[in-house]
């Protein structure tokens, strides 16, 4: 099987137990002991083992971690889109249902949480114009009326920088950064409670994921809304987020305020993923070294 | 402008606008002029094609029979535009039947992913291992030589090809996160299933339809060549190619071959569309 | 003589309003690791190809590229196999895309030896040994048996980079080599690139969008901007002191990791298509020291401004002071 030196043993690192958040008496979020396991011939893969978390109102978490270390399963889990084993998701003191039936129940679910995916080629119906799309959501979700939609598809357009010209256009017709931009309106039509993020600025060029992420940070103070920001780069993480929760092989290394974990990382994991960021004076070739021993202590 | 350029403007506008190179405009265009035929045959027909005149059999091309008459004396040319209709009622019925229900079982089961799944997709398995021909002799030889039985058997031997490439296209569109948002934004599955994933697929869907119309015309057209399809009086061209075999020994083989060039050129034009329906699919997603 | 130059390079496809390249020059010497940045469109891939003698088919080309004194542009079959096979080899983001998924490791190496190379079977299997040991996995005599899927990424990219070294090259071209890997992963290979550049002499040139990746692990950089190089510098004086506004507007967009947080200060709009051409400099409609009547009249040249080279018309009178990156007033479209 695979020789990587770094998927043979978890490691028994013990997850550090400050929760920053976990003060505040009404959480927007509360997540505790998600698990989630994949069958893989004979023996289960753990994808997720023993999340906890807490966000609270107008918070914003980062997870971090490298491919494979669950942070997308978690996301999907947070929307609905993957049933966790174990473990329960609170939204504003109610359950999350594992699997909503009936109309009541998923929308009240979409009022929760909703999600923006990484890939802003394949997260947009090819079909439909992007001012159709946020209106379908309206027009699932509210009770307004064909103006009163109208009205609120530019409001939340205009929001997200996008004008009449976009609103009119096929995905296609757009670039990648005003399809994320589409995708953002789209999850903010649900007026959700927690927005998730899943890489949602990683697939696009440096100058407009500038522009993304700092309407990212406008949205959250101008909405109170809670984010979910999952992401491999620690820099974006820490332009988004107060708290940051690094995952590592599926469990939780290190949860803390994202300005004590980089001055001051506590988990061997943490401080190597800190060195592997290029900087000046970089010396990679202490990091593969690192590495190994990571993998071989665990 | 004259009333008449206007009035073959638009549907060759229309046409152009297909788009396609020459050989699939000129596909487009004999398919057209079938289904018109087929439409308008009894009009059309000079005379009777069930009306066999006994004294002019295995006649030659000439002004009372434009394209001869075969063994039982009956006209060729009527026969030939009143055996459209049959031979292209058959496979339609054929391809309606198969398409919709393959993209019933097709979409159900990728959708719903799981055992059920993976059980329908060994069904289909099996399914394909009968060749559609013979289960349609099959079919005769239970309920009897006609039209009804073989389409039906051809129906049910044509669902494994759409039912598989809806469960393909579908297993892979589901995964999308387009229709991952959809989910999360609370719509009924039914509804991200039917009218948002589907839709999508369509267009690939129709392209494969196109192209088993042809086959099924073929397949049921050997049927009847075999006498196990629509029995005479009633005119189909792969009972004229049957009838036409002593029509050949006579040396008057034109009641043989122009059934068979039309089979031809029907399966060849439905071939054409539908492969170039695929291919520019195929551009399009890429 | 650089081991790699490009001499105004044009590379342009008839149906597209602006050339995919205009005017390249860039030069990469032996022993030397050289960045070429630019965001998705600028023309950073299709360069990197060019010192393959790959071109996009159809494209007129003019201006000259030479490996190691070889001419590529307009080259025949016999110059192209010469660089080809003993003088650049290519490492690409996809490793996956770039391997035989039914063939052993070892078959994808000992081939391009025995074949290009004129090995023995023996000779090639000893010396592919060698080269999965010199690229840094732990196990070449195993590696050799296993298959591509049972690789992980950053292992794969190695027996790519492997592969890229069996034709004994001078020059390596990695056209964003790390793109598609983890963090850790990235810098284990940059680390395998920088010591084989090293210990070999080898020319690097490194393609990538990532402005720190390539100021952490090049000597000079060439920042590219719809198909026009518009900076060049060494990494320090690129960083430090950026003199074209989109160099600098790239440092403001990428948010830091230490130091005080601040709002990022974006370029607004989104880089040009090849669908769209400027009389002017490319950057105008982005760029807000851009002056009508100036700076949309004629593209700027590549001159000497401060310690690197820049094309901007306003270099000069901007030169901006180290240690500030001139900033955008904030537009989010």
């Amino acid at each position: 099987m695979s020789a990587d030196p770094v998927r043979t043993e978890p490691v028994s690192a013990e997850p550090t137990s400050t929760e920053p958040t976990s003060t505040d008496p009404a959480p927007l979020l509360q997540v505790s002991g998600l698990r989630k396991t994949y069958p893989a011939g004979g023996r289960p893969v753990v994808a997720v083992d023993g999340l906890s978390f807490a966000l609270r109102p107008g918070g914003a978490l980062g997870i971090v971690g490298e491919s494979g270390s669950g942070k997308t399963t978690t996301a999907r889990m947070l929307v609905g889109l993957e049933r966790p084993d174990q473990g329960e998701i609170l939204v504003q003191g109610a359950p999350l249902a594992a699997r909503a039936r009936g109309r009541a129940a998923r929308l009240a679910r979409a009022k929760a949480v909703q999600i923006v995916f990484q890939d802003p080629y394949l997260s947009l119906d090819a079909r439909l114009g992007i001012g159709v799309t946020v209106d379908a959501v309206l027009r699932l979700h509210g009770s307004l009326d064909r103006a009163a939609r109208a009205a609120r598809v530019r409001e939340l357009l205009a929001q997200v920088g996008l004008g009449d010209r976009e609103a009119a256009a096929l995905p296609r017709q757009l670039s990648g950064g005003q399809r994320q931009r589409a995708a953002i309106a789209r999850a903010l039509a649900a007026e959700p409670a927690v927005l998730v993020l899943d890489e949602a600025v990683s697939a696009l060029d440096v100058s407009v994921q500038a522009q993304v992420l700092n309407l990212l940070c406008d949205i959250r103070r101008d909405t109170g809304i809670g984010l979910v920001f999952v992401s491999h780069d620690l820099a974006v993480v820490r332009y988004v987020c107060d708290d940051a929760l690094v995952m590592y092989r599926g469990r939780t290394v290190e949860h803390q305020p994202v300005a004590d974990l980089l001055a001051a990382p506590r988990h061997p994991y943490t401080r190597l993923l800190l060195a592997s960021v290029p900087h000046p004076g970089w010396d990679p070739a202490a990091i593969g070294a690192r590495r190994r021993d990571l993998a071989a202590a665990g | 402008m004259s009333a008449s350029t206007s009035l073959l403007g638009r549907p060759l506008g229309a046409l152009r606008r297909l788009g396609g190179g020459p050989l699939t405009r000129l596909s487009t265009l004999v398919l057209v002029g079938f289904v018109l035929v087929a439409l308008f045959a009894p009009w059309l027909a000079p005379q009777d094609p069930a009306f066999g005149e006994l004294g002019d059999t295995f006649a030659g091309p000439g002004a009372a029979h434009w394209l001869g008459t075969d063994g039982g004396g009956h006209d060729t040319f009527s026969a030939l535009l009143e055996g459209t209709r049959t031979s292209l009622a058959g496979p339609l019925a054929v391809v309606l039947f198969a398409t919709l229900a393959g993209i019933a079982v097709g979409l159900f089961t990728a959708w719903r992913g799981g055992w059920v799944d993976s059980l329908v997709g060994r069904v289909l398995d099996i399914l394909f291992a009968f060749p559609a021909l013979l289960l349609a002799i099959l079919a005769v030889a239970l309920f009897g030589k006609g039209l009804t039985a073989p389409v039906l058997a051809m129906a049910v031997a044509y669902l494994p090809y759409t039912a598989r490439l809806v469960r393909g296209l579908t297993a892979q569109e589901k995964v999308r996160p387009y229709i991952a948002a959809y989910q999360v934004q609370g719509h009924a599955p039914v509804f991200v299933a039917l009218r948002r994933l589907l839709p999508g697929i369509m267009p690939t869907v129709l392209a494969q339809a196109t192209v088993n119309f042809g086959y099924a015309l073929l397949d049921l057209a050997a049927l009847s060549f075999l006498g196990l399809g629509v029995q005479p009086p009633t005119p189909d061209w792969g009972a004229m190619i049957n009838q036409g075999q002593a029509a050949v020994l006579e040396g008057q083989p034109l009641s043989a071959i122009v059934p068979a060039v039309a089979v031809v050129l029907v399966v060849v034009a439905f071939n054409v569309v539908g492969e170039s329906l695929g291919d520019r699919l195929a551009g399009r997603e890429s | 003589m650089p081991l790699l130059e490009y001499e105004d390079l044009d590379v342009a496809l008839p149906a597209m309003a602006r050339p995919i390249l205009d005017g390249v020059r860039l030069a990469v010497a032996a022993g030397e690791a050289v960045a070429l940045v630019g965001e998705s469109g600028s023309g950073k891939s299709v360069t990197a190809r060019a010192a393959l003698g790959l071109f996009p088919a159809g494209a007129r080309i003019g201006g000259r590229v030479r490996v190691d004194g070889v001419e590529l542009v307009g080259a025949g079959a016999a110059s192209l196999r010469a660089v080809r096979a003993g003088k650049a080899s290519m490492i690409f983001q996809d490793p996956r895309a770039g391997i035989n998924p039914v063939r052993r490791i070892g078959d994808f190496l000992t081939e391009q030896l025995r074949l290009v190379g004129g090995r023995s079977k023996a000779e090639a299997g000893a010396r592919a040994l060698e080269l999965l040991g010199a690229v840094g996995l732990p196990d070449p005599p195993r590696h050799l048996r296993q298959y591509p899927h049972q690789l992980s990424g950053g292992m794969l990219q190695r027996v790519m980079i492997a592969g890229a070294l069996t034709a004994d090259p001078r020059l390596l071209l990695c056209d964003e080599p790390t793109t598609a890997l983890d963090v850790t992963t990235q810098a284990e290979i940059m680390a395998v690139l920088r010591g084989l550049q090293r210990e070999r002499g080898l020319g690097l040139l490194l393609i990538t969008h990532d402005l720190d990746l390539a100021a952490a692990t090049c000597d000079r950089i060439y920042v590219m901007y719809a198909g026009r190089i518009v900076e060049t510098g060494t990494a320090a004086d690129l960083l430090a002191a950026p003199r074209h506004p989109y160099t600098a507007g790239l440092l403001g967009s990428s948010p830091p990791l230490r130091g005080e947080p601040s709002r990022l200060l974006p370029i607004p709009g989104t880089p040009m298509g090849l669908a769209q051409s400027a009389p002017g400099c490319a950057f105008f409609d982005r760029c807000h020291l851009a002056q009508a009547g100036r700076c949309d009249q004629r593209p700027p040249a590549l001159a000497p401004a401060g310690p690197g080279l820049v094309a901007c018309h306003r270099a000069e009178e901007l030169a901006v002071p180290p240690g500030t990156v001139a900033r955008a007033p904030e537009e989010d479209r």
